[in-house]
This record gives structure tokens, sequence and C-alpha cells, in this order.
């Protein structure tokens, strides 16, 4: 479990990372079955939010009302949440090999209610910036402070469910919602610019009333400089837009969408470790 | 997995069959054109989309946009073969389906790939277990499930041949062939695929071949169940049902969905309106199940031939 520390490097960051991300790469082998390209590419956002001191939250207390929310949208992504979860302490590191086996807590998608720390249950893609919107209304109306991270891929951004919750936020001026989009260029069939392109995804959102941030969504330290002023932004709700790799950390996975949803074998495995080193 | 009577082998799966057939029809008839939402090579759509790009639209994760393009072609005389997750498909394109196909009697062609729990570890949000439900539910519409490659090949064709909408359920595993090749097909006319006059098990996608293995069991035990293939729930085929039920008085009914809304439903409704008889159900009841290995999950969820045969023996408690 990594302790939460009150000032933490970008190298312990760094750190953190790789460690999710040899979680990551371990359950899905394990598991003979998952999505390690869009795991990977999400390593180092969700280190950032959950190690960066960005989300405030309590391991201990995941209904904590007054918590930050954090709604995994493309949630084939989740076994980078789960590493982060069970780092932080939401529940033991041991239970992550249990991945997409009967009787798991660690589903193959989030399941809202079932595993601690995971806030909706996603997995058909395009509907987690709405919940975000719900969550940003709800506290609004109760007057509470906390705020809501709903992270995207960039493929899922083709669903309209987007595009209507993206208009509400920006109508709504729901300041205390902050969408990351995993901008890793990769869907399931191939590259999404050749499938149906969002370009230029910035100046979509900008143009329903959202502040753009872009950053290298693998310099964690600059990724936890985005989050830190998206949390400054009160006024309109903020999209980081995350320049990632699909399969960030293994060679071979890296931009070989083979990997989309393929699960590495005992030999692939084994390079994967040897690479996922400090 | 072979007993007396009956040697299955695995085939191919369903959904593979699909595209296969797709490029054959769509070879013959230039009128097919070919939409999924970027799950083309799990759907096999590709298998057409590569031989024919020109009349294929990989239109990426939109499956309610895909299903309202496809009402907009058939509008203008084409005939739209659209694919996706079962559960992506009818969920997402409900509104679209009724509005765009229904309701308005176009010839658009529904595939819905990965149904039931059997694609295993991605969970409950890639499976289907209501799809048949919300098909039915649409007026107007063909709803089948074929059990293995030879009847997918010819629900393919039977569907680009029909007038109207269509839903086809594929699936994920590798598939026991139940059937020959050639074997004859029409929709709404279901399949004998063993006789007997003690019960009649009535099933269709992969629970066919399990419920030719619970007639074998049932065999040794001096249990002699018909087994019948009720590819299409929608329209259901009455008549066979009818003759069953006086044939063999009671019923099990076996299927990879859940309770409510699918072939049990089907069944039941038909024997109610002609001659009643006792129904026992396998299926995945009133609940969502998880992820897994297919066969954990339908053993754990009980849709398996041992599930079929205490069914049976339930039934004939009933007799
Ligand atoms: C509604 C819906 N349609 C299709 C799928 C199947 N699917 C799973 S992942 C994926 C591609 C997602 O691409 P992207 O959002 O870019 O994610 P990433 O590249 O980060 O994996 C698809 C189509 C799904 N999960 N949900
Ligand atoms: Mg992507």
């Amino acid at each position: 479990m990594v302790a939460a520390s009150p000032t933490i490097s970008t190298a312990e960051l760094a750190h953190i990372a790789q460690k999710l991300r040899v979680h990551v790469v371990k359950m899905i082998a394990a598991a003979n079955s998952g999505h390690p390209g869009g795991s990977l590419s999400a390593v180092d956002i969700i280190t950032a939010l959950y190690f960066g001191r960005v989300l405030k939250h309590d391991p201990k207390n995941p209904t904590w009302p007054d918590r930050d929310r954090f709604i995994l949208s493309k949630g084939h992504g989740v076994p980078a949440l789960y590493a982060a979860l069970a780092e932080a302490g939401y529940f033991p590191v041991s239970e992550l090999m249990t991945l997409r086996q009967v009787n798991s807590r660690m589903q193959g998608h989030p399941v809202q209610g079932l595993t601690p720390g995971i806030e909706a249950s996603t997995g058909s893609l395009g509907q987690g910036l709405s919940v975000g919107v719900g969550h940003a209304l709800a506290a609004r109306l109760d007057g509470k402070t906390f705020r809501t991270y709903v992270l995207l891929g960039d493929g899922e951004c083709q669903e309209g469910q987007v595009w209507e919750a993206a208009m509400t936020a920006g109508n709504y001026e729901l300041g205390s919602l902050t969408a990351i989009v995993d901008s890793n260029r990769y869907q399931l069939d191939g590259a999404v610019e050749d499938i149906n392109s969002l370009t230029p995804l910035d100046a979509k959102f900008e143009s329903f009333g959202w502040r753009v941030i872009q950053v290298d969504g693998h310099d964690v330290g600059a990724v936890r400089v985005a989050l830190h002023q998206a949390r400054e932004s009160h006024d309109v709700p903020v999209c980081i837009i995350a320049h990632t790799v699909k399969g960030k950390g293994v060679t071979y996975m890296e931009n070989n969408n083979d990997f989309h949803g393929k699960s590495p074998n005992a030999d692939q495995l084994q390079v994967a470790l040897s690479q996922l080193t400090d | 997995m072979t007993t007396t009577g009956t040697t299955l082998t695995l085939g191919k799966a369903t959904r593979e069959a699909y595209g296969e057939a797709l490029l054959e029809v769509g070879t013959e008839n230039k009128n097919i054109i070919v939409i999924d939402a970027d799950l083309a090579k799990s759907t096999f759509s590709w298998t057409f989309g590569k031989v024919f790009p020109e009349r294929f639209f990989n239109i990426g994760i939109q499956e309610a946009n895909m299903v309202g393009i496809a009402s907009g072609l058939a509008s203008c005389g084409k005939i739209p073969f659209i694919s996706s997750f079962a559960a992506f498909i009818l969920c997402k394109g409900f509104d679209q389906l009724r509005m765009g196909a229904a309701y308005p009697k176009l010839n658009v062609k529904v595939a819905g790939s990965h149904g039931g729990i059997s694609i295993g570890e991605d969970g409950v949000s890639q499976q289907s277990v209501e799809d048949v439900a919300l098909a039915c539910a649409l007026p107007g519409f063909i709803v089948c499930i074929p059990s293995d490659e030879h009847t997918m090949h010819a629900a393919v064709r039977a569907a680009a041949e029909h007038e109207g909408p269509v839903y086809l359920r594929l699936g994920r595993p590798k598939t026991y062939v139940v059937h020959e090749a050639g074997v004859h097909f029409e929709f709404g006319r279901s399949i004998q695929v063993r006789d007997g006059h003690d019960l009649t098990i009535v099933a269709n996608g992969l629970l066919v071949a399990q419920a030719l293995m619970a007639a074998d069991t049932l065999a040794k035990k001096g249990v002699e169940a018909r087994v019948i293939d009720m590819h299409t729930i929608k329209p259901i085929d009455a008549a066979a049902l009818e003759r069953a039920s006086h044939e063999t008085g009671a019923f099990v009914v076996a299927e990879e969905h859940m309770h409510h809304g699918g072939l049990g439903s089907a069944v039941a409704q038909a024997l109610v309106a002609g001659t009643p008889a006792p129904v026992e159900y396998v299926d995945l009841g009133d609940r969502y199940a998880e992820s897994g290995k297919p066969d954990d999950l339908l053993e754990k969820y009980g849709m398996t031939a041992k599930n079929i045969v205490s069914a049976a023996e339930r039934v004939l408690a009933r007799k």
C-alpha cells in the first residue's frame, strides 16, 4: 500500500505509476483476458489523481458524502483503477489477482456498489460524463464543495451522449466538473482519426463552454499540475486532453492496437515485467 | 461430451458464420450495405468489409446513430445489415429501432453479437440477457437465435430475402454443430432435432446442444425427450408446440436469457392459447450474471445439460 504524503515528488509519482503498470499486466495475464492498451495509457492520469493529492478521498470511508468523485467512463481500463484503489488502501492488493474470475469483486468492467471506490457501473461506453453532470449538480444543490472527475476514451467521444453531457455541463456552468480524455489515438478497430475523426477535439469542448487544458498524459508531474489548475476553476467545466500512448510502458504494446483487448501470454508477460522497472 | 445417441463436434462461433454468410449474400445482392460500430472484428462484419469496402461503414462507437443511418438507407431501398454487441445495439438503439425500423416497417437487419452470458470475462456490461425481450417488443420484427454455424448461415440468407425488420443474435464462443449443412430453414418453423414422447425440450442458441446432451442422459434413465430447436422466438412455431403438447404433455424451455420476455415467455404464451401443459424453465432468472470463464458462468447460473435434466425430472413429476 502507498501511504498518502502531503508533498509527493514527481519521481515518487512516477514510481507509483510503474508499480500500477506491473499490477495491470500481471492481473490481465492471470485473467488471460482484459484490455492492456487502454489500461496502461490511463495509468499516469489515475496516479496523479489518487496519489498527487488531487482527489479528496478516504479509502477507509469510500462513501464519505464529501469525497471527490472519480468516474471511469472508459470502463474497460478498470485494471488501472483497481490497482490504484488497492495501493491506496480500498481493498487488499492480493485481491487484484482475482480479476475477471467468478465470485470476484474485480469485475471485468466497474460495478457500482460491489467494489469499494467504484462510483459508477460502466463498460457501455459514452455514459460516464452524464453521471458526472449528475454528481456536480447534486453538489451544487447541496452546497457541497466536492469535485467530480470523469475519464473518457477518445474513441468513446464518438458517442452522442458525451456531447449531450458536454452541452449540459457547459450551459449549467458546472465548474466542479472535470473531464479527462485519454487521447491515445486508437479505439477497438483502429485509429480514431481513420474511423470517425473527432479533430479538433479541443475546439469542440471549447465551443460547448468548457476550458481546455492540453497535457502530455505520461508526464505525471504535468498531469498533476493540470489537475490542480482544473481544481482552481469554479466558473466553467474543464476538459483535460491528455495525449497518451496506448500500451504505454511495454514496448511491444505501445501503439500496437492488437493489445487493445488481448492479454499478454506467459513469455510476453516476462518481457513486460522486465521493462516495467524504474 | 459424447453420450449415447448424440455425437456433437465443436464448430464455428455463430458470429463467424454470420460474417461468412454476409459475404456470400452481399456478393449476390449489391443492395446489401453493412455497418458496424467499432466492433467489426468481433462481430465478423469485417469479413464482408474487407471485400466490399465501398459498401461497408465502420462508423465508430455510436450505436444509436448507426440504427438511424440504417433507417435512412432502408428508406432508399438498400438492405442494411448493422452489427454490434447485442447489449449495445438493442439498448442504445432501441428508440431508433422503434421509430426508424419497426414502426415504418423498414427492411433493417440487426445483428446483435456476444449474446448471453457465454461471452464470459468482460462481465455484465457486455453480456446481453434481455435482447430477446427488447427485440420481441418491436412490432413486426422477426427475432431469431440460430444454434449453430449452419442455421446461422441459413438465417442470414433468410434475413436478406425477407422483406422487413429482422433481429439475429450471434454468439461469441465456438458452438456445437447440431444441424447438417444445408438444413432446411425458415423463420417461424422450428427444427426437431430428436424425437421422444415423454416430454419436449424447447431450446435455442447454444442451449440446443445442451438439450441434446440432456436428452442422452434422460434416455439412460428411460425417459425419451423430444428436442426442438426453436430458433425463431417471434413468430413462434405454435403448431410444433401444439403437436408436442399433445404427444408429450410436458415441456422444458432452455435459453441463455433472463427469465422474462424470452423464449420461455413465448412458449408459455403459445401453449396456454392452445393445449396447456406443465413447463419448467432453464434460464438466467431475474438477475444479471458477472465476469468469469464461460463454462464457469453457465454452470454457476444454471444453464447446462445438467440443469435441463433436473428441470425435466421436475416437469415429469407434474405431468
Ligand atoms: C457502447 C459500447 N460500444 C462498444 C463497446 C466495445 N468497446 C470496448 S473498448 C472500445 C474502444 C474504445 O476506444 P477508446 O474509447 O479510445 O478507449 P481506449 O483507446 O482508451 O481503449 C469498444 C468499441 C463498448 N464497450 N461500449
Ligand atoms: Mg483510445
